[in-house]
C-alpha cells in the first residue's frame, strides 16, 4: 500500500515530468504534448516506484525494461529519465534540435536509460516479447514492460505479438495500453476502433487489469497484481485524458502532435505549478 | 571443374546453424511456418528451446528478434525471401538496422530458381531493399561452402546481416579449406578479354561459360561477388583496368542489385560501360528452376553469346 508521504511524492514528480514535456515541446517548436500528458502518470510509477533499474548502469542485463511502443510520447519518456538522473535535466532543452541525442523518437544508442528505439508503431509488443523471452531462457527474474497507445493497436502486428507473449506464457511481460481514446484523426472509435479492448486481450490470452491510468494507488496494485499471475502475460488498459494537466489540451486531439505558442505555453505551466 | 556435385544453399543453412548452436548458446532461431522449407527444423531438432516458430507473422517474428539481439541473444530469423524483406522492410529499418541490432536475416527461396510456385513467390528484389539500408551487411553466397561461411562469418558481426539462400540444388564450386573473406570477391582466372561478375547462383554459370569459352581461346575471368555490401570496390576498379569488357550477371533484378552496386563502384572511381544481366525489371512466372533460368537467359550460353557479341 502506498503511505500518503510517497503519494505526495509520486503527485510532485508527476507534475514536474509534466511541466517538463510542456517545456520540452515549446522549446522544440515541435513534438507530441497530449499522449505524452495521458501517459505520463504510468511512467512516473514505473520509474519510481515499480522498475528495477540502475541509473549508474543502465545497461545492467539484470534491470527491468521498457519498451515505449508509442515512441512519439519521447517527451514523456525523456522527462522521467532525466528526473530520475540518467542525463542532466538542461538537455531536455535540447530535444529535437539538430545537435542534440534527444531524438524525435527513442534512440537507444543515443540515449541512456532507454531500452529500445522506437518510432514505427505497433513493433514494440514484438520487441517486449523477445526481451522477455531472453530473461525466460537465461533463468533471470527481470520483468519487460511495454507502453502502446490505443490507436497504435489497430496495427495488425500488436495482434501477432499478443498471440505469441500468450503461446510462449510471457508472465514477465506487463503491457500497458494508454487508453487516452483519441488518435490523429479523431476518436479512436471513429477512425477505426480497437474496441472492445479488454476482451480482445482477455481471447488472446492476456490477464486483463483496467485502470483508471491518473489513480496512482490503482497503477501500483495493478504492476502488483500483474506479478502475481503466472504462465500468461498481463496487459493493464489504463483509461487517461490526453493532454492531462493542461486544461486547454485534454481531450483535444489537435494537441496530439502541437507546440503550444507563448500565451498557451505560459498557461499550461501556470496550471502545472 | 566438375559441376555435378550439387547442394542446395538452404540445406547448407540448415548444416551450418546446428554446427553455431553446438558452439554458441547465445543462438536462436525463429521462423514464420517455414522450418521444413528454409531448413531451420534441422537446429529445432537439436535445440527445441531456442527455437521459436512465430507462425505466419514475419512482422512479429523480425520485430521479436530485435528483442532478443538487445538481451545478448543472437537471432537468426528465416523464411522465403519474398517475405523475409519485402514484407517486413519497416521491421529491418527502424527495428534493427537503425539501432545497428545483432540480427542475422537469413532468407531462402531467393531469384527465379523458386520454380513452380511462380511470381510471387519469386524474389527478385531483396539485394536492392536490403542493400540500401544502413548499417546491414549483404552475403550472397555461390555455393555450400561460401553459404556455410556465411553463416558463421554473420554470428561474428555484430550487426545486422541479411543472407540470400537458394533453393534448388546448385553446384558445391568452394572445397572446405577454402579461405573466405567478408567484402572481398574471389576472382577465377586472369583473362583479360572480359571480366563476369557473379553472385549466388550465377557463379557456377559464369564458370562453366568461362570453360566453354577457353575451348575456343578466348579468356576471361569470373568474379565472385559474395558480399554485395560492403562490395569489394578494389577487385572491381582492378578488373575495370585489366579486362576489356564488363558483364554483371544476377539472379535479381537489374535495377538495385549487383550490376547497380559495381556500376556504383565504376561511376564513382573508373567509368566504364556494364553489361548488366539479371531480370530486366519484370517478375517471374511458373516453370521448373532450370526451364526459368532458360528463359530469363540466365544460363552460362547467354553468358558465351554476350561476349562474342561483345567480341564481334
Amino acid at each position: 500500500m502506498l503511505d500518503s508521504l510517497e503519494l505526495k511524492n509520486l503527485q510532485e514528480k508527476a507534475k514536474s515530468i509534466r511541466r517538463n514535456i510542456v517545456e520540452m515541446v515549446y522549446s522544440a517548436v515541435s513534438g507530441h504534448p497530449g499522449g505524452s500528458l495521458s501517459i505520463a502518470d504510468v511512467l512516473t510509477v514505473l520509474y519510481f516506484h515499480e522498475m528495477n533499474i540502475n541509473v549508474n548502469n543502465p545497461k545492467d542485463e539484470n534491470r527491468d525494461r521498457l519498451v515505449l511502443s508509442k515512441g512519439h510520447c519521447s517527451p514523456a519518456l525523456y522527462s522521467v529519465l532525466a528526473e530520475k538522473g540518467f542525463f542532466p535535466k538542461e538537455d531536455l532543452n535540447t530535444f529535437r534540435k539538430i545537435n542534440s541525442y534527444l531524438q524525435g523518437h527513442p534512440d537507444m544508442k543515443k540515449i541512456p536509460g532507454v531500452d529500445m528505439t522506437s518510432g514505427s508503431l505497433g513493433q514494440g509488443l514484438s520487441v517486449a516479447n523477445g526481451m522477455a523471452i531472453a530473461g525466460k531462457l537465461d533463468n533471470k527474474d527481470y520483468r519487460v514492460y511495454c507502453i502502446m497507445g490505443d490507436g497504435e493497436i489497430e496495427e495488425g502486428q500488436i495482434w501477432e505479438a499478443a498471440m505469441t507473449s500468450s503461446k510462449y506464457k510471457l508472465d514477465n511481460l506487463c503491457a500497458i495500453v494508454d487508453n487516452n481514446n483519441l488518435q490523429i484523426d479523431g476518436k479512436i472509435e471513429d477512425v477505426m476502433s480497437p474496441y472492445p479492448i479488454n476482451k480482445k486481450f482477455e481471447s488472446f490470452g492476456f490477464n486483463v487489469i483496467e485502470i483508471d491510468g491518473h489513480n496512482f494507488e490503482e497503477i501500483i496494485n495493478a504492476f502488483e497484481k500483474s506479478k502475481n499471475v503466472k504462465e500468461k502475460p498481463t496487459v493493464i488498459i489504463a483509461k487517461t485524458t490526453k493532454g492531462k494537466g493542461v486544461s486547454y489540451m485534454e481531450n483535444q486531439a489537435g494537441w496530439h502532435g502541437k507546440a503550444p505558442n507563448e500565451e498557451e505555453y505560459k498557461l499550461a505551466l501556470e496550471e502545472l505549478k | 571443374m566438375n559441376f555435378e556435385n550439387k547442394k542446395a544453399t538452404r540445406q547448407s543453412y540448415g548444416e551450418a546453424l546446428v554446427e553455431l548452436g553446438k558452439e554458441n548458446k547465445n543462438v536462436v532461431v525463429l521462423d514464420a511456418d517455414l522450418a521444413g522449407a528454409t531448413k531451420t527444423n534441422m537446429f529445432l531438432k537439436e535445440f527445441p528451446d531456442r527455437f521459436f516458430d512465430i507462425g505466419i507473422a514475419e512482422q512479429d517474428m523480425i520485430a521479436t528478434a530485435a528483442g532478443l539481439s538487445t538481451c545478448g541473444k543472437i537471432p537468426f530469423a528465416s523464411t522465403f525471401a519474398v517475405f523475409a524483406t519485402g514484407r517486413v522492410y519497416d521491421q529491418i529499418r527502424n527495428s534493427i538496422c537503425y539501432p545497428n541490432l545483432n540480427v542475422k536475416i537469413c532468407a531462402t527461396h531467393c531469384g527465379i530458381s523458386v520454380g513452380e510456385d511462380g511470381a510471387t513467390h519469386q524474389m527478385l528484389e531483396d539485394i536492392n531493399l536490403m542493400r540500401g539500408l544502413p548499417n546491414m551487411t549483404v552475403i550472397s553466397p555461390a555455393d555450400d561452402t561460401e553459404a556455410k561461411w556465411a553463416v558463421r562469418k554473420a554470428s561474428e558481426i555484430n550487426g545486422p546481416v541479411y543472407i540470400r539462400f537458394g533453393r534448388a540444388s546448385t553446384p558445391i564450386i568452394y572445397d572446405e579449406n577454402t579461405k573466405f573473406e567478408l567484402g572481398k570477391g574471389i576472382q577465377f582466372g586472369e583473362g583479360t578479354v572480359a571480366t563476369i561478375f557473379a553472385t549466388g547462383i550465377m557463379v557456377a554459370e559464369a564458370l562453366k561459360a568461362k570453360e566453354e569459352l577457353e575451348k575456343e581461346n578466348i579468356n576471361i575471368r569470373v568474379v565472385d561477388i559474395h558480399t554485395i555490401k560492403p562490395i569489394d570496390k578494389e577487385l572491381i576498379i582492378k578488373c575495370a583496368k585489366e579486362t576489356d569488357k564488363l558483364i554483371s550477371i544476377e539472379e535479381h533484378s537489374i535495377i538495385g542489385g549487383l550490376g547497380t552496386a559495381i556500376s556504383e563502384v565504376l561511376t564513382d572511381n573508373y567509368p566504364k560501360k556494364l553489361i548488366r544481366l539479371g531480370m530486366k525489371d519484370c517478375f517471374g512466372k511458373s516453370g521448373s528452376a532450370s526451364e526459368l533460368l532458360k528463359y530469363f537467359e540466365l544460363t552460362s550460353n547467354k553468358i558465351i553469346d554476350v561476349v562474342k557479341e561483345e567480341l564481334n
